[in-house]
């Protein structure tokens, strides 16, 4: 009996990979995906530990897909690797701190690694031209090829048939006839490919699955850059960026406020770890403290934290601080009123 | 058979998964690994995982805020 052909999948969670893995799959391949994670990823669990957000599927999206797909799935830590990816963009980033291109080029880099290693024949993507501003057009198709080192082992079974011809074309491992030529940035013929399947509930239909294109987000990773002084970050900064309100009352210091119950448990995570706040008197957040803030800062920091908890609109609120070492000390603070704050304290 | 433990508290989706991953790929079929969470998600994800992969989830408790999943080593590791 013929060995089949193997392939693996770069599966994103969204609906693109999910139907370029399903056409190579019914051309009797075997198919197993991949999944990197970078730190960015914005996945169920990220919103459902805002309360108001627990109604959606606490579920990693790239698991369901590939269930839904009868795959095996291989979740990379990427985190390291792609740290260079985010500060030394080569070919810079898009509206946000987004470096799409550098991105999909390491990404299908490292499936290419993958294949290699577990002697795999080639790669395949969701990718489909003029899909995606930046990594998806005609011109920048061939860059992600070229520097991830696929080359022809790289195949894109939803816009296929506008490419040139592909490694596993050329060999028969998979009929063109049977690919797609799909372009532009209108979800129509994915859609309907996707009813053709009977593959009715799906995750996001394009884009959305990372925190950089997120303007507020990539704002607040600027703004620990420039304090920090340097273009350096570690996986606690960037998780933390995506939880709370953040406030920079000092260069040398910010606030991060849990809006609600679910960040506050987030948040107590870090307790050990940073200066922490919480109201005695009241009902209100916990607050953690990220930099250096003594004295004078703390008692702002104490007044901040009142101004979000029960009693902000009264005159006094008790709270308490945590200091590293575990020293406790209550602060009786007058809630900082609305006008107080200056609107570029919020990151 | 052989019992581990996985710490894999305060750690968010997909990081347990990540880490059960690497752990499992270093147990022989028929161990058991034992993974502390704090995730809800993973309660979901771990057996997902599970499900694609070969393994099978024997048993999941909550002990106070922690979730233990105890996940026996399929021979498809």
């Amino acid at each position: 009996m013929k060995t089949p052909r193997k392939a693996v999948a770069l599966i994103s969670r969204g609906l693109d990979s999910m139907l370029a893995a399903r056409l190579i799959l019914e051309q009797g391949i075997l198919v197993e995906g991949i999944n990197f994670f970078t730190g960015f990823c914005v996945e169920g669990h990220t919103h459902a530990i805002r309360d108001h957000h627990q109604q959606k599927p606490k579920r990693n999206n790239a698991l369901w897909v590939a269930k839904q797909l009868g795959i095996k799935l291989h979740i990379i830590d990427v985190i390291e690797e792609y740290k260079d990816v985010v500060i030394n963009p080569k070919h810079g980033y898009g509206a946000n701190l987004n470096p799409c291109l550098d991105c999909k080029s390491f990404m299908v880099g490292k499936a290419r690694q993958w294949m290699e290693q577990h002697a795999f024949d080639f790669v395949i993507t969701g990718e489909v031209i003029g899909q995606r501003p930046k990594s998806q057009r005609r011109d920048t198709m061939p860059i992600v090829a070229r520097e991830s080192g696929a080359h022809d082992r790289l195949l894109r079974p939803l816009c296929a048939k506008l490419l040139p011809l592909t490694l596993p074309e050329r060999e028969g491992w998979v009929d063109r006839e049977q690919l797609l030529g799909i372009g532009g940035r209108s979800r129509k013929a994915q859609i309907t490919l996707a009813a053709r399947f009977g593959l009715s509930e799906y995750a996001q239909p394009a884009g959305g699955c990372c925190f950089l294109t997120d303007r507020q987000y990539s704002h607040k990773l600027a703004d620990l850059w420039k304090t920090r002084g340097e273009r350096r970050y570690d996986l606690d900064d960037i998780m933390l960026l995506k939880v709370g309100r953040h406030l920079r009352p000092r260069p040398y210091f910010k606030l991060i406020v849990a809006r609600d119950e679910g960040e506050c448990n987030f948040l107590n995570g870090y307790r050990r770890r940073l200066v922490h706040l919480f109201p005695t008197s009241h009902k209100g957040p916990l607050v953690l403290v990220n930099g250096d803030a003594h004295g004078e800062d703390l008692q702002l920091a104490a007044r901040l934290t009142a101004r979000f908890s029960q009693g902000r609109d009264t005159d006094e609120v008790s709270v308490t601080v945590c200091e590293m070492h575990g020293a406790e000390q209550v602060y009786k603070v007058r809630p900082m009123a609305p006008e107080e704050i200056p609107a570029h304290w919020y990151l | 058979m052989n019992r581990f433990e996985l710490d894999a508290r305060n750690m968010l989706c997909p990081l347990p998964v990540i880490r059960a991953q690497e752990r499992v790929a270093t147990l022989a079929p028929g161990d058991v690994l034992e993974i502390l969470c704090t995730d809800p998600g993973a309660t979901n994800d771990i057996p997902a995982w599970c499900r694609i992969n070969g393994h099978k989830v024997v048993a999941m408790r909550t002990e106070d805020r922690d979730i233990v999943i105890t996940v026996e080593v399929g021979t498809g590791a």
